[in-house]
Protein backbone atom coordinates (compact mmCIF):
# COMPACT_ATOMS: atom_id res chain seq x y z
CA UNK A 1 0.00 0.00 0.00
CA UNK A 2 1.45 3.36 -0.99
CA UNK A 3 1.40 6.46 1.18
CA UNK A 4 -1.15 8.18 -1.05
CA UNK A 5 -3.55 5.25 -0.90
CA UNK A 6 -3.16 5.12 2.89
CA UNK A 7 -4.00 8.80 3.18
CA UNK A 8 -6.92 8.44 0.77
CA UNK A 9 -8.20 5.51 2.84
CA UNK A 10 -7.73 7.55 6.00
CA UNK A 11 -9.74 10.47 4.63
CA UNK A 12 -12.57 8.13 3.66
CA UNK A 13 -12.65 6.51 7.11
CA UNK A 14 -12.62 9.92 8.76
CA UNK A 15 -15.47 11.28 6.62
CA UNK A 16 -17.64 8.19 7.05
CA UNK A 17 -16.88 7.98 10.76
CA UNK A 18 -17.79 11.64 11.25
CA UNK A 19 -21.09 11.25 9.42
CA UNK A 20 -21.85 8.01 11.25
CA UNK A 21 -21.14 9.42 14.68
CA UNK A 22 -22.99 12.70 14.27
CA UNK A 23 -25.90 11.69 12.00
CA UNK A 24 -26.47 7.98 11.64
CA UNK A 25 -25.98 6.94 15.28
CA UNK A 26 -28.50 9.41 16.77
CA UNK A 27 -31.08 8.68 14.06
CA UNK A 28 -30.47 4.95 14.47
CA UNK A 29 -30.93 5.21 18.23
CA UNK A 30 -34.23 7.07 17.79
CA UNK A 31 -35.49 4.44 15.37
CA UNK A 32 -34.28 1.64 17.64
CA UNK A 33 -35.95 3.12 20.70
CA UNK A 34 -39.10 3.83 18.70
CA UNK A 35 -39.63 0.23 17.73
CA UNK A 36 -38.35 -1.28 21.01
CA UNK A 37 -41.88 -1.56 22.47
CA UNK A 38 -43.06 -3.24 19.24
CA UNK A 39 -44.70 -2.09 16.02
CA UNK A 40 -48.21 -2.24 17.52
CA UNK A 41 -47.36 0.24 20.25
CA UNK A 42 -45.79 2.60 17.70
CA UNK A 43 -48.89 2.39 15.52
CA UNK A 44 -51.12 3.14 18.51
CA UNK A 45 -48.93 6.10 19.42
CA UNK A 46 -49.10 7.72 15.99
CA UNK A 47 -52.81 7.12 15.50
CA UNK A 48 -54.05 8.94 18.59
CA UNK A 49 -56.35 11.88 17.68
CA UNK A 50 -53.62 14.34 18.73
CA UNK A 51 -51.01 12.65 16.54
CA UNK A 52 -53.32 12.36 13.51
CA UNK A 53 -54.27 16.02 13.85
CA UNK A 54 -50.59 17.02 14.16
CA UNK A 55 -49.73 14.93 11.10
CA UNK A 56 -52.38 16.56 8.92
CA UNK A 57 -51.60 20.05 10.20
CA UNK A 58 -47.92 19.57 9.33
CA UNK A 59 -48.88 18.35 5.85
CA UNK A 60 -51.29 21.28 5.39
CA UNK A 61 -48.76 23.93 6.39
CA UNK A 62 -46.10 22.35 4.18
CA UNK A 63 -48.52 22.07 1.25
CA UNK A 64 -49.28 25.80 1.45
CA UNK A 65 -45.84 27.17 2.32
CA UNK A 66 -43.66 25.16 -0.07
CA UNK A 67 -45.51 25.89 -3.36
CA UNK A 68 -45.73 29.59 -2.48
CA UNK A 69 -42.02 29.68 -1.69
CA UNK A 70 -41.20 27.77 -4.87
CA UNK A 71 -42.99 30.32 -7.04
CA UNK A 72 -41.47 33.19 -5.09
CA UNK A 73 -38.05 31.55 -5.22
CA UNK A 74 -38.06 31.17 -9.01
CA UNK A 75 -39.33 34.71 -9.58
CA UNK A 76 -36.81 36.18 -7.13
CA UNK A 77 -33.94 34.19 -8.66
CA UNK A 78 -34.89 35.42 -12.15
CA UNK A 79 -35.04 38.99 -10.85
CA UNK A 80 -31.63 38.64 -9.17
CA UNK A 81 -29.85 37.04 -12.13
CA UNK A 82 -31.62 38.21 -15.28
CA UNK A 83 -33.01 41.67 -14.65
CA UNK A 84 -31.06 44.89 -14.42
CA UNK A 85 -33.05 46.38 -11.56
CA UNK A 86 -31.35 48.55 -8.98
CA UNK A 87 -31.09 47.33 -5.43
CA UNK A 88 -30.29 43.73 -6.42
CA UNK A 89 -27.64 43.42 -3.74
CA UNK A 90 -30.08 44.64 -1.14
CA UNK A 91 -32.68 42.09 -2.26
CA UNK A 92 -30.05 39.36 -2.21
CA UNK A 93 -29.03 40.20 1.35
CA UNK A 94 -32.67 40.44 2.39
CA UNK A 95 -33.43 36.95 1.11
CA UNK A 96 -30.73 35.50 3.36
CA UNK A 97 -32.19 37.17 6.42
CA UNK A 98 -34.12 34.09 7.61
CA UNK A 99 -30.80 32.18 7.72
CA UNK A 100 -29.27 34.88 9.88
CA UNK A 101 -32.10 35.40 12.33
CA UNK A 102 -33.01 32.87 14.99
CA UNK A 103 -36.39 31.22 14.27
CA UNK A 104 -37.61 32.25 17.72
CA UNK A 105 -37.00 35.89 16.84
CA UNK A 106 -38.89 35.39 13.56
CA UNK A 107 -41.82 33.97 15.57
CA UNK A 108 -41.71 36.90 17.97
CA UNK A 109 -41.65 39.44 15.15
CA UNK A 110 -44.73 37.85 13.60
CA UNK A 111 -46.36 37.92 17.03
CA UNK A 112 -45.58 41.63 17.40
CA UNK A 113 -46.90 42.38 13.91
CA UNK A 114 -50.04 40.26 13.80
CA UNK A 115 -50.82 39.83 17.51
CA UNK A 116 -53.78 41.45 19.22
CA UNK A 117 -51.65 44.48 20.13
CA UNK A 118 -49.66 44.39 16.87
CA UNK A 119 -49.63 46.81 13.95
CA UNK A 120 -51.62 44.62 11.60
CA UNK A 121 -53.37 42.40 14.15
CA UNK A 122 -56.56 44.48 14.61
CA UNK A 123 -57.00 44.86 10.82
CA UNK A 124 -57.00 41.09 10.36
CA UNK A 125 -59.15 40.50 13.45
CA UNK A 126 -61.76 42.93 12.10
CA UNK A 127 -61.70 41.06 8.78
CA UNK A 128 -62.44 37.87 10.72
CA UNK A 129 -59.01 36.32 10.25
CA UNK A 130 -57.06 35.21 13.28
CA UNK A 131 -53.37 35.04 12.43
CA UNK A 132 -51.62 34.42 15.73
CA UNK A 133 -52.43 31.21 17.66
CA UNK A 134 -53.91 29.90 14.44
CA UNK A 135 -52.90 28.19 11.17
CA UNK A 136 -52.31 31.40 9.09
CA UNK A 137 -49.61 32.54 11.53
CA UNK A 138 -47.95 29.12 11.46
CA UNK A 139 -47.97 29.16 7.65
CA UNK A 140 -46.42 32.67 7.68
CA UNK A 141 -43.73 31.52 10.09
CA UNK A 142 -42.95 28.50 7.91
CA UNK A 143 -42.79 30.61 4.74
CA UNK A 144 -40.44 33.00 6.51
CA UNK A 145 -37.94 30.35 7.63
CA UNK A 146 -38.04 28.48 4.27
CA UNK A 147 -37.71 31.62 2.13
CA UNK A 148 -34.04 31.31 1.06
CA UNK A 149 -33.96 27.65 0.03
CA UNK A 150 -35.37 27.72 -3.52
CA UNK A 151 -33.75 31.09 -4.35
CA UNK A 152 -30.35 29.93 -3.13
CA UNK A 153 -30.51 26.73 -5.19
CA UNK A 154 -31.83 28.34 -8.39
CA UNK A 155 -29.58 31.44 -8.55
CA UNK A 156 -26.29 29.57 -9.21
CA UNK A 157 -27.96 27.32 -11.80
CA UNK A 158 -29.36 30.34 -13.65
CA UNK A 159 -25.94 32.01 -13.58
CA UNK A 160 -24.28 28.86 -14.91
CA UNK A 161 -26.63 28.24 -17.84
CA UNK A 162 -26.35 31.88 -18.94
CA UNK A 163 -28.96 33.60 -21.07
CA UNK A 164 -27.92 32.46 -24.56
CA UNK A 165 -30.52 29.68 -24.69
CA UNK A 166 -33.19 32.21 -23.75
CA UNK A 167 -31.95 34.62 -26.43
CA UNK A 168 -31.97 31.80 -28.97
CA UNK A 169 -35.58 31.02 -28.03
CA UNK A 170 -36.56 34.65 -28.51
CA UNK A 171 -34.93 34.83 -31.96
CA UNK A 172 -36.90 31.68 -32.85
CA UNK A 173 -40.15 33.49 -32.09
CA UNK A 174 -40.91 32.29 -28.56
CA UNK A 175 -42.68 34.75 -26.25
CA UNK A 176 -41.25 35.35 -22.78
CA UNK A 177 -43.81 33.00 -21.31
CA UNK A 178 -43.04 30.25 -23.85
CA UNK A 179 -39.31 30.75 -23.26
CA UNK A 180 -39.80 30.38 -19.52
CA UNK A 181 -41.84 27.16 -19.76
CA UNK A 182 -39.94 25.50 -22.59
CA UNK A 183 -36.36 26.64 -21.99
CA UNK A 184 -35.65 28.25 -18.62
CA UNK A 185 -37.71 26.05 -16.32
CA UNK A 186 -36.48 22.73 -17.76
CA UNK A 187 -32.91 24.01 -17.51
CA UNK A 188 -33.22 24.91 -13.81
CA UNK A 189 -35.48 22.02 -12.80
CA UNK A 190 -32.93 20.18 -10.66
CA UNK A 191 -32.06 23.35 -8.81
CA UNK A 192 -35.76 23.90 -8.15
CA UNK A 193 -36.24 20.27 -7.12
CA UNK A 194 -33.38 20.40 -4.63
CA UNK A 195 -34.69 23.68 -3.22
CA UNK A 196 -38.13 22.08 -2.81
CA UNK A 197 -36.66 19.08 -0.97
CA UNK A 198 -34.81 21.37 1.43
CA UNK A 199 -37.92 23.52 1.90
CA UNK A 200 -40.13 20.50 2.61
CA UNK A 201 -37.65 19.13 5.13
CA UNK A 202 -37.45 22.47 6.89
CA UNK A 203 -41.22 23.08 6.74
CA UNK A 204 -41.94 19.70 8.32
CA UNK A 205 -39.28 20.09 10.98
CA UNK A 206 -39.61 23.79 11.86
CA UNK A 207 -39.99 24.22 15.60
CA UNK A 208 -38.88 27.62 16.91
CA UNK A 209 -40.82 30.13 14.83
CA UNK A 210 -43.94 27.97 14.63
CA UNK A 211 -43.83 27.29 18.36
CA UNK A 212 -44.05 31.02 19.21
CA UNK A 213 -47.10 31.75 17.05
CA UNK A 214 -48.91 28.42 17.52
CA UNK A 215 -50.31 28.90 21.02
CA UNK A 216 -50.16 25.09 21.27
CA UNK A 217 -53.88 24.46 21.27
CA UNK A 218 -54.22 20.69 21.48
CA UNK A 219 -55.76 19.15 18.38
CA UNK A 220 -55.71 22.51 16.56
CA UNK A 221 -52.33 24.17 16.34
CA UNK A 222 -49.94 21.35 17.25
CA UNK A 223 -47.62 20.24 14.44
CA UNK A 224 -45.45 17.12 14.59
CA UNK A 225 -42.34 18.85 16.01
CA UNK A 226 -44.52 20.54 18.64
CA UNK A 227 -46.10 17.17 19.43
CA UNK A 228 -42.64 15.64 19.91
CA UNK A 229 -41.68 18.38 22.32
CA UNK A 230 -45.04 18.17 24.07
CA UNK A 231 -44.77 14.43 24.64
CA UNK A 232 -41.11 14.71 25.64
CA UNK A 233 -41.82 17.28 28.32
CA UNK A 234 -44.68 15.13 29.59
CA UNK A 235 -42.27 12.20 30.01
CA UNK A 236 -43.97 10.24 27.20
CA UNK A 237 -40.63 9.24 25.66
CA UNK A 238 -42.01 6.37 23.58
CA UNK A 239 -44.66 8.71 22.12
CA UNK A 240 -42.00 11.34 21.32
CA UNK A 241 -39.86 8.72 19.56
CA UNK A 242 -42.82 7.51 17.50
CA UNK A 243 -43.74 11.03 16.35
CA UNK A 244 -40.07 11.70 15.49
CA UNK A 245 -39.96 8.52 13.42
CA UNK A 246 -43.09 9.64 11.57
CA UNK A 247 -41.42 12.95 10.67
CA UNK A 248 -38.32 11.14 9.47
CA UNK A 249 -40.50 8.87 7.30
CA UNK A 250 -42.21 11.87 5.65
CA UNK A 251 -38.86 13.55 4.94
CA UNK A 252 -37.42 10.34 3.51
CA UNK A 253 -40.52 9.85 1.33
CA UNK A 254 -40.08 13.34 -0.16
CA UNK A 255 -36.38 12.74 -0.78
CA UNK A 256 -37.12 9.40 -2.40
CA UNK A 257 -39.87 10.85 -4.59
CA UNK A 258 -37.51 13.57 -5.83
CA UNK A 259 -34.73 11.06 -6.50
CA UNK A 260 -37.12 8.87 -8.49
CA UNK A 261 -38.36 11.87 -10.49
CA UNK A 262 -34.76 12.83 -11.24
CA UNK A 263 -33.93 9.29 -12.38
CA UNK A 264 -36.95 9.29 -14.65
CA UNK A 265 -36.00 12.69 -16.05
CA UNK A 266 -32.39 11.70 -16.72
CA UNK A 267 -33.32 8.38 -18.29
CA UNK A 268 -35.31 10.13 -20.98
CA UNK B 1 -32.48 44.03 -47.83
CA UNK B 2 -31.08 45.00 -44.44
CA UNK B 3 -30.60 48.69 -43.95
CA UNK B 4 -28.93 50.02 -40.82
CA UNK B 5 -28.80 53.81 -40.61
CA UNK B 6 -26.88 56.02 -38.20
CA UNK B 7 -26.95 53.49 -35.38
CA UNK B 8 -25.17 54.34 -32.13
CA UNK B 9 -24.93 52.19 -29.03
CA UNK B 10 -23.21 53.05 -25.76
CA UNK B 11 -22.47 50.93 -22.72
CA UNK B 12 -21.89 53.53 -20.04
CA UNK B 13 -19.08 55.68 -21.39
CA UNK B 14 -17.99 53.09 -23.95
CA UNK B 15 -19.25 53.70 -27.50
CA UNK B 16 -19.73 50.23 -28.97
CA UNK B 17 -21.21 51.64 -32.19
CA UNK B 18 -20.77 55.18 -33.40
CA UNK B 19 -23.07 56.43 -36.18
CA UNK B 20 -22.91 53.19 -38.17
CA UNK B 21 -24.72 52.82 -41.49
CA UNK B 22 -24.62 49.58 -43.44
CA UNK B 23 -26.69 48.12 -46.26
CA UNK B 24 -26.89 44.41 -47.00
CA UNK B 25 -28.38 43.28 -50.29
CA UNK B 26 -31.05 40.58 -50.36
CA UNK B 27 -29.64 37.13 -50.97
CA UNK B 28 -26.04 38.17 -50.33
CA UNK B 29 -23.57 36.85 -47.78
CA UNK B 30 -21.99 39.78 -45.98
CA UNK B 31 -19.25 39.58 -43.36
CA UNK B 32 -18.82 42.04 -40.50
CA UNK B 33 -15.06 41.94 -39.96
CA UNK B 34 -13.08 43.59 -37.22
CA UNK B 35 -10.92 43.03 -34.14
CA UNK B 36 -12.53 42.33 -30.76
CA UNK B 37 -14.20 45.43 -29.38
CA UNK B 38 -14.81 46.80 -32.89
CA UNK B 39 -18.60 46.60 -32.42
CA UNK B 40 -19.22 43.88 -35.02
CA UNK B 41 -21.14 41.59 -32.65
CA UNK B 42 -23.07 44.52 -31.19
CA UNK B 43 -24.12 45.53 -34.71
CA UNK B 44 -25.33 41.99 -35.43
CA UNK B 45 -27.26 41.91 -32.15
CA UNK B 46 -28.83 45.28 -32.97
CA UNK B 47 -30.02 43.83 -36.30
CA UNK B 48 -31.41 40.81 -34.40
CA UNK B 49 -33.12 42.93 -31.76
CA UNK B 50 -31.06 41.41 -28.94
CA UNK B 51 -29.70 44.91 -28.30
CA UNK B 52 -31.64 48.14 -28.64
CA UNK B 53 -29.67 50.98 -30.27
CA UNK B 54 -29.51 54.38 -28.55
CA UNK B 55 -30.01 56.09 -31.91
CA UNK B 56 -30.63 55.14 -35.52
CA UNK B 57 -32.94 52.75 -37.35
CA UNK B 58 -32.89 49.16 -38.56
CA UNK B 59 -34.96 48.22 -41.60
CA UNK B 60 -35.45 44.57 -42.60
CA UNK B 61 -37.10 44.00 -45.99
CA UNK B 62 -38.84 47.42 -46.02
CA UNK B 63 -40.04 47.07 -42.43
CA UNK B 64 -38.78 49.38 -39.67
CA UNK B 65 -37.96 46.91 -36.88
CA UNK B 66 -35.91 49.23 -34.67
CA UNK B 67 -38.33 48.95 -31.76
CA UNK B 68 -39.50 45.39 -32.41
CA UNK B 69 -38.56 42.44 -30.19
CA UNK B 70 -36.44 39.65 -31.75
CA UNK B 71 -39.57 37.44 -31.87
CA UNK B 72 -41.22 39.74 -34.39
CA UNK B 73 -38.32 40.20 -36.78
CA UNK B 74 -38.33 37.00 -38.87
CA UNK B 75 -34.67 36.30 -38.25
CA UNK B 76 -32.52 33.29 -37.59
CA UNK B 77 -29.61 33.70 -35.20
CA UNK B 78 -26.66 31.38 -34.66
CA UNK B 79 -24.48 31.87 -31.57
CA UNK B 80 -20.76 31.23 -31.22
CA UNK B 81 -21.33 28.73 -28.43
CA UNK B 82 -24.32 27.08 -30.17
CA UNK B 83 -26.93 27.96 -27.48
CA UNK B 84 -28.35 24.46 -27.93
CA UNK B 85 -31.35 23.59 -25.78
CA UNK B 86 -29.55 20.97 -23.70
CA UNK B 87 -32.65 19.26 -22.34
CA UNK B 88 -34.15 18.70 -25.80
CA UNK B 89 -33.29 16.16 -28.48
CA UNK B 90 -31.91 17.30 -31.81
CA UNK B 91 -35.41 16.92 -33.25
CA UNK B 92 -36.99 19.11 -30.56
CA UNK B 93 -34.23 21.69 -30.91
CA UNK B 94 -34.83 22.08 -34.63
CA UNK B 95 -38.61 21.93 -34.19
CA UNK B 96 -38.63 24.63 -31.49
CA UNK B 97 -39.46 27.63 -33.70
CA UNK B 98 -42.21 25.69 -35.49
CA UNK B 99 -43.69 24.42 -32.22
CA UNK B 100 -44.01 27.88 -30.71
CA UNK B 101 -45.72 28.90 -33.94
CA UNK B 102 -48.18 26.05 -33.39
CA UNK B 103 -47.66 24.46 -36.81
CA UNK B 104 -49.29 21.07 -37.49
CA UNK B 105 -47.30 18.08 -36.22
CA UNK B 106 -46.92 16.38 -39.59
CA UNK B 107 -45.54 19.55 -41.12
CA UNK B 108 -43.05 19.95 -38.27
CA UNK B 109 -41.77 16.39 -38.58
CA UNK B 110 -41.35 16.69 -42.34
CA UNK B 111 -39.56 20.04 -42.09
CA UNK B 112 -37.23 18.86 -39.33
CA UNK B 113 -36.26 15.72 -41.24
CA UNK B 114 -35.65 17.72 -44.40
CA UNK B 115 -33.43 20.25 -42.59
CA UNK B 116 -31.45 17.60 -40.73
CA UNK B 117 -30.79 16.02 -44.13
CA UNK B 118 -29.54 19.34 -45.51
CA UNK B 119 -27.15 19.94 -42.59
CA UNK B 120 -25.93 16.35 -42.65
CA UNK B 121 -27.50 15.20 -39.38
CA UNK B 122 -30.05 12.73 -40.74
CA UNK B 123 -30.44 9.91 -38.22
CA UNK B 124 -29.40 12.09 -35.27
CA UNK B 125 -32.99 13.06 -34.40
CA UNK B 126 -33.09 11.39 -30.98
CA UNK B 127 -29.65 12.40 -29.75
CA UNK B 128 -29.12 15.10 -27.15
CA UNK B 129 -26.76 18.03 -27.83
CA UNK B 130 -24.28 16.60 -25.30
CA UNK B 131 -23.92 13.58 -27.59
CA UNK B 132 -22.84 15.69 -30.57
CA UNK B 133 -19.45 17.16 -31.51
CA UNK B 134 -19.01 20.93 -31.67
CA UNK B 135 -19.35 21.00 -35.44
CA UNK B 136 -22.51 18.87 -35.30
CA UNK B 137 -24.01 21.12 -32.63
CA UNK B 138 -23.40 24.17 -34.75
CA UNK B 139 -25.00 22.50 -37.79
CA UNK B 140 -27.98 21.62 -35.59
CA UNK B 141 -28.14 25.28 -34.50
CA UNK B 142 -28.14 26.31 -38.17
CA UNK B 143 -30.96 23.89 -38.97
CA UNK B 144 -32.88 25.26 -35.98
CA UNK B 145 -32.44 28.83 -37.23
CA UNK B 146 -33.41 27.90 -40.80
CA UNK B 147 -36.52 25.92 -39.75
CA UNK B 148 -38.63 29.04 -39.31
CA UNK B 149 -37.65 30.21 -42.82
CA UNK B 150 -36.16 33.51 -41.67
CA UNK B 151 -35.82 36.45 -44.02
CA UNK B 152 -32.37 37.09 -42.59
CA UNK B 153 -29.80 34.68 -41.17
CA UNK B 154 -27.42 36.18 -38.61
CA UNK B 155 -24.28 34.28 -37.59
CA UNK B 156 -22.20 35.47 -34.62
CA UNK B 157 -18.68 33.99 -34.96
CA UNK B 158 -20.32 30.64 -35.80
CA UNK B 159 -17.05 28.74 -36.16
CA UNK B 160 -15.13 30.55 -33.44
CA UNK B 161 -15.35 27.71 -30.91
CA UNK B 162 -14.35 24.93 -33.34
CA UNK B 163 -11.03 23.25 -34.20
CA UNK B 164 -9.19 24.64 -37.23
CA UNK B 165 -9.90 21.67 -39.53
CA UNK B 166 -13.61 21.50 -38.59
CA UNK B 167 -13.79 25.26 -39.09
CA UNK B 168 -12.39 25.07 -42.63
CA UNK B 169 -14.79 22.23 -43.49
CA UNK B 170 -17.84 24.05 -42.12
CA UNK B 171 -16.85 27.25 -43.90
CA UNK B 172 -16.90 25.56 -47.30
CA UNK B 173 -20.13 23.81 -46.34
CA UNK B 174 -21.79 27.08 -45.29
CA UNK B 175 -20.85 28.72 -48.59
CA UNK B 176 -22.42 25.80 -50.53
CA UNK B 177 -25.50 25.95 -48.30
CA UNK B 178 -25.86 29.66 -48.93
CA UNK B 179 -25.61 29.14 -52.69
CA UNK B 180 -28.49 26.64 -52.39
CA UNK B 181 -30.76 28.41 -49.88
CA UNK B 182 -30.02 32.04 -50.85
CA UNK B 183 -31.16 33.52 -47.57
CA UNK B 184 -29.71 36.97 -46.83
CA UNK B 185 -26.87 36.21 -44.44
CA UNK B 186 -24.74 38.36 -42.18
CA UNK B 187 -21.70 36.74 -40.60
CA UNK B 188 -19.59 38.20 -37.81
CA UNK B 189 -15.93 37.20 -37.76
CA UNK B 190 -12.54 38.45 -36.64
CA UNK B 191 -10.78 36.15 -39.13
CA UNK B 192 -9.99 37.99 -42.38
CA UNK B 193 -9.38 34.73 -44.22
CA UNK B 194 -12.83 33.45 -43.23
CA UNK B 195 -14.44 36.71 -44.37
CA UNK B 196 -12.61 36.65 -47.70
CA UNK B 197 -13.40 33.01 -48.36
CA UNK B 198 -17.10 33.22 -47.50
CA UNK B 199 -18.45 36.67 -48.14
CA UNK B 200 -19.63 38.50 -51.22
CA UNK B 201 -19.09 41.75 -49.39
CA UNK B 202 -17.11 42.68 -46.32
CA UNK B 203 -17.84 45.48 -43.88
CA UNK B 204 -14.67 46.33 -41.94
CA UNK B 205 -15.36 47.76 -38.49
CA UNK B 206 -12.95 49.33 -36.06
CA UNK B 207 -13.65 51.00 -32.70
CA UNK B 208 -17.39 51.20 -33.39
CA UNK B 209 -17.09 52.75 -36.86
CA UNK B 210 -17.28 51.41 -40.41
CA UNK B 211 -13.84 51.70 -42.03
CA UNK B 212 -14.66 50.38 -45.49
CA UNK B 213 -17.24 48.30 -47.35
CA UNK B 214 -16.56 46.32 -50.48
CA UNK B 215 -15.93 43.01 -52.20
CA UNK B 216 -13.06 41.00 -50.66
CA UNK B 217 -10.70 41.69 -53.55
CA UNK B 218 -11.53 45.41 -53.59
CA UNK B 219 -10.63 45.69 -49.92
CA UNK B 220 -7.40 43.78 -50.34
CA UNK B 221 -6.24 45.62 -53.44
CA UNK B 222 -7.58 49.09 -52.71
CA UNK B 223 -7.88 49.63 -48.97
CA UNK B 224 -8.85 53.20 -48.15
CA UNK B 225 -6.73 53.41 -45.03
CA UNK B 226 -3.93 51.81 -43.05
CA UNK B 227 -6.27 49.99 -40.71
CA UNK B 228 -8.09 48.13 -43.47
CA UNK B 229 -4.85 47.35 -45.24
CA UNK B 230 -3.29 46.02 -42.05
CA UNK B 231 -6.33 44.02 -41.01
CA UNK B 232 -6.76 42.24 -44.33
CA UNK B 233 -3.19 41.05 -44.69
CA UNK B 234 0.45 41.59 -43.72
CA UNK B 235 2.01 44.95 -44.51
CA UNK B 236 5.52 46.36 -44.78
CA UNK B 237 6.41 50.02 -44.33
CA UNK B 238 8.81 51.27 -46.96
CA UNK B 239 9.78 54.92 -46.83
CA UNK B 240 6.55 56.88 -46.55
CA UNK B 241 4.28 54.11 -47.92
CA UNK B 242 2.69 50.81 -46.88
CA UNK B 243 3.00 47.84 -49.15
CA UNK B 244 2.21 44.12 -49.11
CA UNK B 245 5.38 42.03 -48.53
CA UNK B 246 4.74 40.09 -51.75
CA UNK B 247 4.82 43.39 -53.67
CA UNK B 248 8.39 44.14 -52.61
CA UNK B 249 11.12 43.60 -55.21
CA UNK B 250 14.76 42.93 -54.22
CA UNK B 251 17.82 43.65 -56.35
CA UNK B 252 21.43 42.80 -55.50
CA UNK B 253 22.93 45.76 -57.39
CA UNK B 254 22.00 49.42 -56.83
CA UNK B 255 19.58 50.70 -59.49
CA UNK B 256 19.08 54.18 -58.07
CA UNK B 257 15.45 53.60 -57.08
CA UNK B 258 15.69 50.93 -54.36
CA UNK B 259 16.28 51.56 -50.68
CA UNK B 260 19.42 50.00 -49.24
CA UNK B 261 18.83 47.21 -46.75
CA UNK B 262 20.68 44.38 -45.03
CA UNK B 263 19.27 40.85 -44.90
CA UNK B 264 18.77 39.90 -41.25
CA UNK B 265 17.33 36.44 -41.78
CA UNK B 266 15.99 34.20 -44.53
CA UNK B 267 13.06 31.93 -43.61
CA UNK B 268 12.03 29.12 -45.95
CA UNK B 269 8.29 28.41 -45.71
CA UNK B 270 7.89 25.84 -48.45
CA UNK B 271 6.89 27.64 -51.63
CA UNK B 272 7.33 31.02 -50.00
CA UNK B 273 10.59 32.54 -48.83
CA UNK B 274 10.45 35.30 -46.27
CA UNK B 275 13.43 37.67 -46.31
CA UNK B 276 13.70 39.80 -43.19
CA UNK B 277 15.36 43.12 -43.87
CA UNK B 278 16.89 45.92 -41.85
CA UNK B 279 16.45 49.20 -43.67
CA UNK B 280 19.16 51.83 -43.44
CA UNK B 281 18.08 54.58 -41.04
CA UNK B 282 14.83 52.87 -39.89
CA UNK B 283 14.20 51.27 -36.54
CA UNK B 284 11.50 48.83 -37.68
CA UNK B 285 12.49 46.04 -40.00
CA UNK B 286 10.31 44.80 -42.86
CA UNK B 287 10.09 41.49 -44.60
CA UNK B 288 9.74 40.72 -48.27
CA UNK B 289 7.88 37.71 -49.53
CA UNK B 290 9.45 36.01 -52.55
CA UNK B 291 8.77 32.79 -54.36
CA UNK B 292 11.39 30.11 -53.91
CA UNK B 293 12.42 30.50 -57.51
CA UNK B 294 13.02 34.25 -57.19
CA UNK B 295 15.06 33.76 -54.02
CA UNK B 296 17.25 31.11 -55.65
CA UNK B 297 17.94 33.29 -58.70
CA UNK B 298 19.09 36.17 -56.52
CA UNK B 299 21.43 33.89 -54.51
CA UNK B 300 20.62 35.70 -51.26
CA UNK B 301 22.57 35.17 -48.03
CA UNK B 302 22.09 36.49 -44.54
CA UNK B 303 24.10 39.68 -44.07
CA UNK B 304 24.00 40.64 -47.80
CA UNK B 305 23.17 44.17 -48.85
CA UNK B 306 20.15 44.42 -51.17
CA UNK B 307 18.08 47.21 -52.73
CA UNK B 308 14.34 47.21 -52.07
CA UNK B 309 11.59 48.89 -54.06
CA UNK B 310 7.92 48.33 -54.47
CA UNK B 311 6.47 46.66 -57.47
CA UNK B 312 3.92 48.58 -59.55
CA UNK B 313 1.28 50.84 -58.06
CA UNK B 314 -0.16 48.75 -55.24
CA UNK B 315 0.83 50.91 -52.34
CA UNK B 316 -0.97 53.15 -49.96
CA UNK B 317 0.41 56.58 -49.00
CA UNK B 318 1.07 56.41 -45.31
CA UNK B 319 -0.72 58.76 -42.97
CA UNK B 320 2.28 58.65 -40.64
Amino acid sequence: MTTSSVSRYGIRVFALGYVALLLLVPIGVVLYRTFEPGVGAVWDSITTPAAVSAFWLTIEITAIAVPLNTIFGIVAALALVRSRVRGKRFLEALIDLPFAISPVVIGLSLFLLYGRQGWLGPTFTNAGIQVIFSVPGMVLATIFVCLPFVVREVVPVLREIGDEQEQAASTLGASRWQTFWRVTLPAIRWGVAYGVVLSVARAIGEFGAVSVVSGKISGETITLPLLVENRFSNFDLAGAYAASALMAVIALAVLLAMTLLQRKGDAR
Amino acid sequence: MISVSSVSKHYGDFAALHDVSVEVESGSLTALLGPSGSGKSTLLRVIAGLEVPDEGTVILEDRDVTRLAPQQRDIGFVFQHYAAFKHMTVRDNVAFGLKVRKRPKAEITAKVDELLGIVGLAGYQDRYPSQLSGGQRQRMALARALAVEPKVLLLDEPFGALDANVRAELRAWLRRLHDEVHVTTVLVTHDQEEAMELADRIVVLNAGRVEQVGAPRELYDAPTNEFVMGFLGPVARLGDGLVRPHDLVLRTDPDGIGVEAQIARIVHLGFEVRVELELAGEADGVYAQLTRHEAEQLELHEGDIVYVRRDGVKSLPSAA
